[in-house]
């Protein structure tokens, strides 16, 4: 009997460890969102804990609305544009200057109505500038150089230095400080009789900015997974020659995608402003190596892994800023290292045809 | 005789510093199955290719309905009603059955009419209709990618090497699609080295070697003269019987 027993613990164990291979195996990148969310509960109390994690997400939902476009046009036309760092800069600024200077009364008014307002003002206002730009950024600097690495790099470059300059022509060379709007200043500050994560203090703006980013995400995701444009979109990421050879122009669709991605890149710049509360026109290039991090470690080309992707790289920096901030720096890449080292080509990789 | 539907003239076609079509002279005729045979390098899928604009055209003419699509861009030839199934099949597999015809009406939505009667020329692609079009096996992916070549009406359709790869029965159901599309008078210009799969279905025949059209005319002409095809195709009748 006891044998008998045994044999069965010994199969329910065996059943159990297949299970869980076969979930790091299959969903690795929830595998990996599940471990990096579990294992700093050993080294700091749960509260701690959990304004990190909305923190964290908070960031890593920004960089995802960054790094959404850039993956989609190297998905889709392999194009390599390391000017997406001045398209956030550019959202910054046009945000800021709706916040700062065109709304400020509303966005300092505290009644809810009128800040929605001035934000929703703001990030359209953003999302537009950095669209148009994109569209004479894909027309002019990207579209001569389709197929060719090396140019890309070198003339995305040089147009965002362009872009850059024309910041500090139209908004001055100086820092410009954008405060959040009176409504998403503080923080929101946990009951102490709520269990476990009692006390826990939590900003209003990064709050907020989780609810805009899963927004964002749910939109993002519901037109590539429902509409046509969507499966357009990921058809042309596996092959562009069979879109074309079902008579879609492709290049009418990256142009298309080119435009929301430089206009993501704005919103994400806009977000990003409020949460810094400083913008400099450098801040794009600054943010673009975590924007390269996050497109790598997701899989080039693939949104679902860029959303996983930005999500760890921005619980990362949290979780290590506080652990041990000497190591802050490297975390995000040794994140990316490790990651490439266990799966080659990311997280989630898109199959080409 | 009618007028062909697409007539090729003296096309010649480069892939990067190679000269792989020397002056390619072909018609086919509207209404009918033509088989493109030839020996492996021979160029036919680069004449395929060049048809639908996806090979630059370095000299020659292509016309299609008594009018010109040299130099045309894909999307544009496509939509002139010229569907293309390569010899890759281009399955999006990460899209499914669904998502990948749905992209093939290219229209609109598909007609629930047309889409039924695809269903009955290949019921796989019924049962696996929400599946990811990578899970499919290698004859049912054949299958969806001719699925999407005539979800909509077309006037001409291309098709590279349909059997390659595939086993024998299922060999047997893409010839009875073939049938079937026949029967409806379909325009069918088709690249084959299977020579029995070829000569059950196609009513004319061109074969090329080393990027010219050598042979052109009947099948039952090819398929009755073993002396013919030991000269074009290398082949022994007794051997793929």
């Amino acid at each position: 009997m006891s044998a008998q027993n045994d044999t069965l613990d010994q199969e329910v164990v065996r059943g159990f460890r297949q299970r869980f291979a076969n979930f790091r195996e299959h969903r690795p990148h929830l595998f990996l969102l599940a471990l990096m969310i579990v294992i700093p509960w050993f080294f700091m109390d749960l509260a701690t804990w959990f304004t990190l994690t909305v923190s964290g997400l908070a960031m890593g939902l920004m960089l995802f609305i960054m790094a959404s476009g850039m993956t989609l046009t190297f998905g889709l036309m392999s194009v390599l544009n390391l000017g997406h760092g001045a398209f956030i800069s550019l959202g910054a600024f046009s945000g800021a200057t709706v916040i700062v200077f065109w709304m400020n009364d509303l966005a300092g008014s505290g009644s809810l109505g009128a800040t929605l307002l001035a934000l929703l003002a703001a990030f359209v206002f953003a999302m537009a500038v950095s669209g148009s730009l994109g569209l004479l950024f894909e027309r002019f600097v990207v579209r001569p150089v389709y197929g060719d690495h090396l140019k890309q790099i070198l003339v995305t470059v040089g147009g965002a230095i362009i872009i850059m300059e024309l910041i500090h022509v139209i908004w001055g060379p100086s820092e410009i400080p954008v405060p959040r709007p009176d409504l998403l200043r503080g923080a929101v500050i946990l009951d102490s009789t709520v269990p476990l994560i009692g006390g826990a203090a939590v900003e209003t703006y990064r709050l907020a900015a989780v609810l805009l980013g899963l927004l964002v995400y749910g939109v993002m995701t519901w037109i590539i997974d429902r509409t046509k444009a969507g499966i357009l979109i990921r058809a042309g990421v596996e092959s562009t020659e069979m879109v074309e050879i079902m008579g879609y122009r492709i290049k009418l669709l990256f142009l298309g995608v080119f435009i929301a991605g430089s206009a993501l890149a704005g919103l994400g710049g806009a977000m990003w402003s409020m949460y810094q509360e400083i913008i400099t026109a450098h801040m794009g290039e600054t943010l673009m190596i975590s924007v390269i991090v996050v497109i790598i470690l997701g899989g080039l080309g693939s949104i679902k892994g860029c959303f996983y992707g930005a999500i760890l790289v921005g619980l990362i920096n949290l979780y290590i800023g506080f652990l041990a901030p000497v190591f802050a720096a490297v975390a995000t890449v040794g994140l990316m290292v490790g990651i490439l080292m266990w799966r080659p080509q990311g997280l989630i990789p898109v199959i080409k045809v | 005789m009618a007028e062909p539907i697409l007539t090729l003239s003296g096309v010649h076609a480069d892939i990067e510093q190679y000269h792989i079509l020397h002056g390619v002279d072909l018609q086919v005729p509207r209404g009918e199955l033509t088989v493109l045979l030839g020996r492996n390098g021979a160029g036919k899928s680069t004449t395929l290719r060049t048809i639908m604009g996806l090979t630059r055209l370095r000299r020659g003419e292509v016309r299609f309905n008594g009018a010109s699509i040299s130099g045309m861009p894909t999307p544009q030839i496509a939509r002139k009603g010229i569907a293309f199934v390569p010899e890759s099949m281009g399955i999006f597999a990460l899209l499914s059955v669904r998502e990948n015809m749905s992209l093939a009406a290219s229209s609109g939505p598909i007609d629930e009419g047309r889409l039924e009667w695809v269903f009955g020329l290949f019921p796989p692609l019924k049962r696996f209709w929400n599946r990811p079009a990578g899970n499919l096996s290698g004859g049912q992916k054949q299958m969806l990618a001719i699925a999407r070549a005539i979800i909509e009406p077309r006037e001409l359709l291309l098709v590279d090497e349909p059997t390659k790869g595939l086993a024998p029965a299922i060999i047997n159901d893409l010839a009875d699609a073939f049938e079937e599309l026949k029967e409806q008078q379909a325009s069918i210009l088709l690249v084959e080295q299977n020579f029995n799969f070829s000569r059950r279905l196609g009513q004319s025949v061109a074969v090329m070697d080393d990027g010219r059209i050598v042979f052109a005319g009947q099948m039952a002409e090819l398929a009755g003269n073993e002396d013919l095809q030991q000269e074009l195709l290398g082949l022994s009748l007794g051997a793929h019987q």
